[in-house]
């Protein structure tokens, strides 16, 4: 019997099928969101660059799978696959991207800054590391006024060496603050391999140095993902303070619209693509009768529906007036 | 003293600039269990310039928060605990290691309102002991309040006596973005009448601190004091300065400058941080790019530290920033048409 319990994934046993398959579609979501995101750029609608994070979807939604609107996220300037598991209306999202009065930041931010306070997302941050520091302050502020909600907050691989990362993961752990430190590693900074980058083997090592837990887990495995994240969110809750988990993950396009590529191969590009996660947690979702092909189709359909919803909004939705450029510097002249 | 804030009918107490921050720091605490300190060596040693004093005695260590010697770190702390509830006041032992701390203040906290469209909002307080004159030399004396004045999104105060401070502070505390409040290290222990209580000295708004005719003295901080002692001595020649504390870099009182070279004729712009592209040069833009241009019988005179690091030699130290019979010098040759 036990033997049998164990073979299930821990997501399947920890959720309801219709968390799964809201799951899956979220997954589905953020997938057709950044292929959106890049048409749009090649048809000349959005402007700027933006930072795919095709290929990483199971680590976003696994790691937002237990939370609320009352915990928080930071996020980073590859996370509209964290807004989207965080619950960001992709409507929204693109009205940013487009650079629309409709749009998460009023057209202010575009990709690098979505946020949605209201639901607990503090925002992404174009900052390598910017996000560590205001995620712990967010956790002190849990802690100050007695709320149960965690925080946690996502970086790459990248930000493991700013020390950002190392003063904020110390004070976390002195205070025993309720943040789970989340490092999407995809293996590289830009170009500079994490590899060659970091001393550790596994970044999570480092959490021996803040004397909290720290796991590596399969960043394309979902079910490892959510079990981490279980785990790190109960000891949070608890009171027993932060932990460092470590999604191994892959990115399938560059660092941003500008990478030419050359420092990955395309058979190390094509071996990842063939871990794809969504395929992955999808077919586990069918194996354990969750769902059916057709059932599967029709969430991607229904993903692909909104996507196409969504660029119509944003394409349809104004622009901020010229004339207040300066506006939200203030509070004064926010109103 | 000058008396910049008569409060006739509140009652006052004399106390140092010191003490009256702390006042305003306990005032806020009692009022609002949002507000938390933070930063280096402020709980039990009472602050590097025991500005926090016995807080931590009265208030407890979850309300005043020792951290760690992490400057980027506790910075960002303060933002995030800022964007989501708390309001924190937060203290660099001394302004120059706010440098370390550039990318929470400058990239986080500054930007964030706006990046997000305005919908967040980031109150908080970074106080920050800063100038020269204690002989700590370069990394521990610096003025840098033109560094954080030319980024939107900050607002930085700089209060020269103690009911100034505590009203500042004050004032700081309830604005819903976020203040830097430089407070220099000469003057905590200068002492002055506090009015009693919670009250808020406006910023944003300059004092003219000393009326005059013959030319016009802007200053800050210390060197309001610095110019107020010139004044005082060209005053028994027959020139009469008149004294503007500024009190708020940023977001700068344009209206209270321009009113006042256009009733004087001349500008001296004193400033502690280095001359170049400093607060004198923000100031002389100002009125060479408004109406009190024409009214000027002079050139406009800037006198600003030296192109120089801040040296340890005490000589040295003392000529690498204006002092009062600096002052007094080119305010007389400024009067007296000599430059």
């Amino acid at each position: 019997m036990r033997d049998t319990q164990e073979n299930i994934p821990f997501a399947i046993r920890q959720f309801s099928p219709d968390q799964l398959k809201e799951a899956l579609r979220k997954m589905h979501l953020i997938r057709l969101f950044e292929e959106g995101a890049e048409e749009s750029y090649m048809r000349g609608l959005i402007h700027g660059t933006m930072h795919l994070s095709i290929g990483q979807e199971a680590s976003a939604v696994a790691t937002c799978m237990e939370l609320t609107d009352a915990d928080k996220i930071t996020s980073t300037h590859r996370g509209h696959g964290h807004c989207i598991a965080k619950g960001a209306d992709v409507g929204r999202m693109f009205a940013e991207f487009f650079g629309k009065e409709t749009g998460y930041c009023h057209g202010r931010g575009g990709s690098m800054h979505i946020a949605d306070v209201k639901t607990g997302n503090l925002g992404a941050n174009g900052i390598v590391g910017g996000g560590l520091p205001i995620a712990v302050g967010a956790a002190l502020t849990a802690k100050r006024l007695g709320r149960d909600d965690v925080t946690i907050c996502f970086f790459g691989d990248g930000a493991n060496n700013e020390g950002a990362f190392h003063e904020a993961l110390n004070m976390a752990a002195i205070w025993k603050l309720p943040v789970i430190f989340v490092c999407e590693n995809n293996r590289y900074g830009m170009s500079t391999p994490a590899t060659y980058a970091t001393a550790v083997k596994n970044i999570a090592e480092r959490a021996a140095a803040y004397a909290m837990p720290g796991m590596t887990v399969d960043g394309n495995d979902f079910s490892a993902v959510a079990g981490a994240l279980h785990e790190a969110i109960a000891r949070a809750r608890a009171g027993d303070g932060p932990s460092l988990v470590e999604n191994l993950t892959y990115r399938w396009r560059g660092h941003s619209k500008s990478d030419r590529n050359r420092y990955r191969t395309k058979d190390e590009i094509e071996e990842w693509m063939s871990r794809d996660p969504i395929a992955r947690f999808r077919d586990e979702l069918i194996a354990h009768g969750i769902l059916d092909a057709e059932g599967a189709e029709a969430i991607e359909a229904a993903a692909k529906q909104a996507v196409a919803d969504g660029v119509e909004f944003a394409r349809a939705s104004p622009a901020p007036a010229i004339t207040d450029v300066t506006k939200f510097v203030h509070a004064e002249e926010a109103a | 003293m000058n008396a910049q804030t008569p409060i006739a009918e509140v009652q006052t107490r004399e106390m140092s600039y010191a003490e009256a921050i702390r006042e305003a720091m306990a005032l806020a605490l009692q009022r609002d269990p949002a507000v938390v300190l933070m930063g280096e060596d402020i709980g039990t040693y009472g602050g590097a310039f025991q500005v926090t004093g016995d807080l931590i005695d009265r208030f407890g260590p979850d309300r005043v928060m020792d951290t760690p010697i992490s400057e980027l770190g506790g910075a960002g702390v303060a933002v995030g605990a800022a964007l989501t509830g708390l309001k924190p006041i937060f203290e660099f032992q001394f302004s120059d290691f706010a440098a370390l701390a550039m990318e929470q203040i400058v990239n986080q906290a500054a930007k964030l309102r706006y990046m997000l469209g305005g919908e967040a909002q980031v109150p908080v307080v970074f106080r920050m002991p800063s100038g020269s004159g204690t002989g700590a030399a370069a990394q521990h004396s610096q003025s840098f309040e033109a560094w954080f004045g030319h980024v939107p999104g900050l607002k930085v105060v700089q209060p020269s006596t103690p009911a100034e401070a505590k009203g500042m502070l004050l004032a700081a505390l309830e604005d819903p973005d976020p203040v830097i409040v430089f407070e220099h290290k000469l003057l905590y222990k200068m002492k002055g009448l506090v009015p009693d209580g919670w009250y808020t000295t406006p910023i944003g708004k300059a004092a003219v601190v000393r009326p005059g005719k013959d030319l016009t003295i802007v200053a800050s901080a210390i060197m309001v004091h610095r110019a107020l002692d010139a004044a005082a001595r060209l005053a028994k020649e027959g020139i009469e300065a008149e004294v503007i504390d500024l009190r708020t870099v940023r977001p700068l009182d344009h209206a209270t400058i321009i009113a006042s070279v256009k009733k004087t004729g001349r500008l001296l712009c004193v400033y502690e941080g280095v001359k170049t592209l400093g607060m004198g040069a923000e100031i002389s833009a100002l009125i060479a790019e408004s109406e009190a241009f024409d009214y000027l019988d002079a050139p406009i005179q800037r006198l600003g530290g030296a192109e120089a690091p801040i040296p340890y030699n005490p000589d040295l130290e003392r000529a690498a920033v204006p002092q009062s019979p600096d002052i007094e010098r080119v305010a007389r040759q400024l009067a007296k048409g000599e430059v």
